[in-house]
């Protein structure tokens, strides 16, 4: 739980700082959690049945949502992916200003 | 079907569903590139805590023994299957009315 509110403080940000507009669009975040996570919530279910990873009890939650999947997980499948959203319109909206720097940088070099 | 197999897949699959299905031309774009890159140095921060501290464990028989930051190298190939297949798609859904 601590590492996924890590995760968030140090994503959600990006919304308010380089305007991302993703928070701001819930709808296009649905939708784009719909057609994504299912594929990986049915990987996790399939690696927890097999017996591919574990989850220590004592220091999960012990809440268990459908297929088995711990609630983290679950958190983990909403949290992540708007994480990479918001970078990738962070990097959008914040690489023109960087390219700016540069070029400032480089004229005051230059002179 | 083991996870390095079911890792190496995904991320074959996802990289094909980009090309031929959704074509963004997120893969020829730096700032994909960036953002995966920075999105990358938080799971080896977040997920090197969760398996050093063995809040996930892995069963040594269905990853390849590689790890990266305490974490198999698996994770890795999850993590960029999960991630870049949200850009993708994120990338493909047009924003609402008002948020254009």
């Amino acid at each position: 739980m601590a590492m996924l509110g890590f995760v968030v403080v140090a994503s959600w940000w990006l919304e308010f700082a380089f305007d991302t507009r993703v928070l701001r669009d819930p709808k296009r975040v649905l939708k784009t959690l719909a057609i994504v996570v299912p594929f990986f919530v049915l990987w996790d279910a399939y690696a927890i049945a097999q017996g591919h990873w574990f989850f220590d009890p004592a220091q999960t939650l012990g809440i268990y949502g459908p297929l088995n999947i711990p609630l983290e997980e679950y958190l983990f499948f909403i949290i992540i992916p708007i994480a990479a959203m918001l970078t990738l319109e962070g990097v959008r909206n914040f690489l023109p200003t960087v390219q700016k720097w540069i070029a400032r940088i480089r004229k005051l070099v230059r002179s | 079907m083991p996870y390095f197999l079911l890792a190496q897949a995904a991320i074959v699959i996802v990289v094909l569903a980009e090309i031929f299905v959704l074509k963004t031309g997120l893969l020829s774009d730096i700032r994909f590139w960036l953002a995966y890159g920075i999105v990358v140095f938080f799971q080896l921060l977040t997920n090197g805590y969760l398996t050093f501290n063995e809040i996930v464990t892995y069963n040594p028989d269905t990853i390849g023994g590689t790890r990266v930051a305490f974490a198999p190298v698996e994770d890795l190939f999850f993590g960029f299957a999960l991630v870049s297949l949200t850009m993708f798609v994120w990338s493909k859904v047009k924003p609402s009315k008002g948020n254009s």
